[in-house]
């Protein structure tokens, strides 16, 4: 292990950065973690505080720091109201990539991301016959929900009701795609995702049907690897430019005007993380820079590009949640709900604090499960409170934790991709 | 007794969780919002009942350790920084509404309740806590009532002072103390709760705080006033003050910050002003009516470009949120933002400004001015980099020259920021060496040990 002298100076690039936070504790107004545990090494201007007393050597304990520098949700929505604008995720994320040079990437992490996710193929092969032999480990929940929970004591899943691995990922389902553009003479470049090829394929799905409906071409190379977001916030650099580099070269061999994504996590990533955070040449960095000002979150292209509108409402209550990375990294808020209410059956109603995190944050909700609960059970409070009979996301990580505590609630209340009820008002014969 | 006693003997009054030890966590409670170096505490204490209080502070004496008490730490003047080796006493834990008393009009609230939480709780019962000091939706009552703050209401509506009724405070023996009452007048005995208004921690730990409340506003009117001149801003100002109007709100802004919002929100307002005032006036709606068309008249009389009535809530929401956004759009400009808030007589506030410009030029700095003018209030916001040592040199002089003035106009200090650390050095300039020797015997007095936030206000 290098020394701790040297991690202060690696810290210390930081510096031009972290000077801008001016403590004013603004943060305490906004963070869901803060707001459930009242500690300020919980909240931005604390860890700001402690990477900094760590870069000016007044602290000793970098595994301190780096425990509490891990405890949070990386929602963003510090950044998004920080009165000083300090760049919080930019140095959260470069601080998490300097902690995990000086102690290393843990041994289960380097086997996920290198071992695994790294290699798209092996990964969809591991995982396909995961879901083929998952029954013997859990059993559905709640049906309508889809959720499941372990069968007997098992580490990591705990008492989660959890959504299974689809029966067949969407990569099985439709391998690749290269229409051209229809009518409307805009041609998309389609990220999947790996939580929509894996657990949602039919999110996927309703999101193809939805393109095709308004005669727009599609760009789906197969052999697609993860956006790098789970590599990238637990601090491996290395796995995330892999990922980037694969990515690159199959979506540098299409012809499109944006690229979509299902999947907020995924939008936000290639949008900010993939030119800002890569770490190759040059030359791919312009690319990747190229490609980011292409992307777009699919609801916010289907408004701004395609020009949906809302319609009459009507039918079954709907809210929306916001996923952090589509309202505090993006500023993407007002189109899905013009989905929403574009979507024939649908009637919108906003709920309460739709805009605060769900409390999944990724890895986040598999290292401090309680807290997570915590916050998500406050997301499922208000939802239920709503009355609603179907909360809407933009986000599949977020439907996996809203479905998580709305299952363990009994809530009755279905959780939906908003494509997903965007596609279905699509299918209904009486509408053209 | 030794460092471990002790943590067990916190730990057995408010339970191990409460306790915080680690480096890491000390650290985070080792600064609040002032730019002064960071002190470490030794060990951090959050009490979550009144009696745990009470019990934390008579340990902290009968051990001769610090005691800072921290609510939200967004004090603007280092008084929520430990001492060296002291115990950080955390209020969030006491952050309970007891009571919101509408037929008599007052709230009783623990020291840790959120400001806007509780101004929020009171709007929802028809009432009204006007204090609304900047951070209000993180600061705490507590924190609040230490410090005396203030906020954009301050020209009519006073500030945090105004509306104590009492404080419940623990001593250093760990005695409960009453002070004041739920009643509009009380004469009983000595007005302890006004010594605890502005007392910064250092007399005594609060516990619980009797607010005042009053009827909620009935109409409202916001105006933007466009002025070819600082100096035509401000004798606007003055003159609005001295033909007996009183506006809930009359913040000035100079054209450094008009410029360096307009760059960051892009709202459309006038680059090329040299000061705004934004007014909003309040009250019965045939007052507001009356009062709104003759504050117009007085800002065309001193030679204002145009005046902007905002016509819908909307527009009224554009008006505050230009003034909102004045610290933020400044603070991004550099890396250290200096706020000052020495205060004059507002009559005084076109002496004022040329004082700042003056300042800005013999010092070279880049200072944008807002603020509270129609109180006297202004924040001349310094923006530089601390770890530029010469400039930072420049800075603290700079510091000087606006104090050093604004007492010479018959001024004051600090305006609602707090004494702290940062300014109890000035305090002889403005008070007496008699009146810091009548303070600190006080002090010697009702903390013998010295254990209650040493080192601010009287040093």
């Amino acid at each position: 292990m290098a020394d701790i002298h040297k991690l202060a100076n690696m810290l210390k690039e930081l510096d031009d950065q972290l000077v801008n936070c001016m403590r004013c504790g603004m943060c305490q107004a906004v963070c869901p973690l803060f707001a459930r545990t009242g500690k300020e090494s919980d909240v931005t201007r604390g860890k700001l505080a402690l990477l900094d007393g760590l870069a000016s050597e007044i602290l000793s304990d970098p595994e301190g720091v780096n425990e509490k520098l891990n405890r949070c949700l990386l929602c963003g929505t510090c950044a998004a109201n920080c009165p000083s604008g300090v760049q919080i995720l930019d140095i959260f994320l470069k601080a998490r990539a300097i902690m995990t040079g000086y102690f290393g990437l843990s041994p289960v992490k380097k086997a996920i991301f290198r071992g695994m996710l790294a290699n798209p193929k092996l990964f969809n092969f591991l995982l396909d016959f995961g879901s083929k032999f998952q029954g013997i480990f859990t059993r559905k929940v709640d049906d309508m929900l889809g959720s499941s929970c372990a069968r007997f004591q098992a580490p990591v899943i705990g008492d989660r009701h959890f959504k299974a691995l689809a029966d067949k990922p969407l990569h099985k389902i439709i391998p690749e795609m290269n229409s051209a553009a229809g009518r409307s003479g805009v041609k998309v470049a389609f990220f999947v995702g790996c939580v929509v090829d894996k657990i949602f394929p039919n999110v996927g799905e309703a999101s193809l049907d939805v393109l095709k409906h308004h005669g727009v071409g599609v760009f789906m190379p197969a052999g697609q690897a993860c956006c790098g977001i789970p590599t990238i916030s637990s601090g491996d650099t290395k796995t995330f430019d892999n990922l980037i580099e694969q990515n690159l070269a199959l979506f540098e061999k299409g012809e499109y005007d944006y690229l979509v994504t299902a999947c907020a996590s995924c939008t936000s990533t290639i949008k900010e993380l993939w030119p800002n955070m890569y770490q190759g040449d040059a030359a791919n960095r312009m690319k990747l820079r190229s490609i980011a000002d292409k992307t777009m979150d699919i609801s916010q292209f289907l408004v701004d590009v395609i020009g949906v509108e809302a319609s009459e409402g009507g039918g079954r209550t709907v809210t929306y949640h916001d996923p952090c990375h589509l309202k505090n990294a993006l500023g993407v808020t007002a189109q899905p709900r013009t989905i929403i209410k574009a979507s024939s059956g649908c009637e919108f109603k906003e709920m309460a604090e739709a805009g605060t995190c769900c409390g999944c944050g990724g890895s986040f909700n598999i290292a401090h499960y309680e807290l997570s609960k915590q916050i998500g059970d406050r997301k499922a409070g208000n939802i239920i409170d709503s009355g609603v009979s179907t909360v809407a996301t933009s986000c599949p990580a977020c439907m996996l934790q809203i479905t998580d505590m709305l299952s363990q609630k009994k809530a009755g209340v279905r959780v939906k991709h908003v494509m997903e009820l965007y596609a279905e008002g699509l299918r209904q014969p009486d509408v053209s | 007794m030794s460092n471990n006693a002790l943590i067990k003997e916190f730990e057995s009054i408010v339970g191990a969780d409460n306790v915080m030890t680690s480096e890491t966590d000390r650290h985070t409670y080792s600064y609040d919002a002032a730019v002064l170096d960071s002190v470490m505490p030794a060990m951090v204490v959050r009490p979550t009942t009144s009696e745990q209080l009470g019990k934390a502070v008579k340990v902290c004496n009968d051990n001769g350790l610090p005691l800072t008490v921290r609510g939200a730490g967004t004090n603007l003047s280092g008084g929520t920084i430990p001492h060296p080796g002291g115990v950080v006493v955390l209020t969030n834990g006491l952050n309970r509404i007891l009571e919101i008393n509408e037929e008599d009009m007052y709230a009783v609230v623990e020291p840790g309740v959120v400001t806007a939480r509780f101004a929020a709780e009171v709007a929802k019962r028809g009432l009204f806590y006007p204090p609304d000091p900047g951070s209000q939706t993180v600061s705490t009552i507590g924190g609040n009532v230490a410090e005396n703050a203030g906020g954009l209401r301050g020209l009519k509506y006073g500030v945090t002072k105004d509306y104590v009724m009492g404080v419940d405070f623990w001593d250093v023996e760990g005695e409960l103390i009453h002070s004041g009452s739920r009643t509009v007048k009380c004469v009983t005995g000595y007005n302890l709760a006004g010594l605890m208004v502005a007392s910064e921690g250092t007399l005594g730990v609060f516990d619980k705080v009797i607010l005042k409340l009053i009827p909620p506003v009935k109409a409202a009117k916001s105006m933007m006033a466009i002025f070819p001149s600082v100096k035509a801003a401000s004798e606007t100002v003055a003159a609005i003050i001295s033909s007996k109007i009183v506006p809930a709100t009359l913040e000035l802004m100079d054209n450094f910050t008009i410029r360096t919002v307009e760059n960051f929100r892009k709202a459309g307002l006038p680059t090329e002003a040299a000061a705004l005032l934004l007014i909003e006036v309040d009250g019965h709606p045939a007052e507001v009516e009356e009062d709104a068309a003759r504050v117009e008249e007085i800002c065309r009389q001193n030679k204002a470009d145009e005046v902007k009535v905002a016509n819908d809530a909307a527009e009224r929401d554009a008006v505050w949120q230009a003034r909102r956004d004045a610290l933020p759009a400044l603070a991004k400009l550099k890396p250290t933002c200096v706020l000052e808030d020495a205060t004059v007589p507002r009559s005084k506030i076109p002496a004022m400004i040329e004082v700042l410009e003056e300042v800005s030029n013999k010092y070279n700095l880049t200072i944008g001015t807002f603020g509270h003018a129609g109180d006297g209030n202004l924040h001349p916001t310094i923006l530089t980099d601390k770890r530029d040592e010469k400039e930072w040199e420049r800075v603290e002089e700079a510091v000087d020259m606006i104090f050093e003035r604004a007492l010479a106009l018959g001024g004051t200090l600090s305006g609602e920021h707090g004494i702290g650390l940062a300014k109890s050095k000035f305090m002889i300039n403005e008070t007496s060496a008699g009146t810091l020797a009548y303070a600190r015997r006080m002090k010697s007095v009702l903390d013998p040990k010295g254990i209650l936030n040493p080192g601010k206000i009287i040093g």
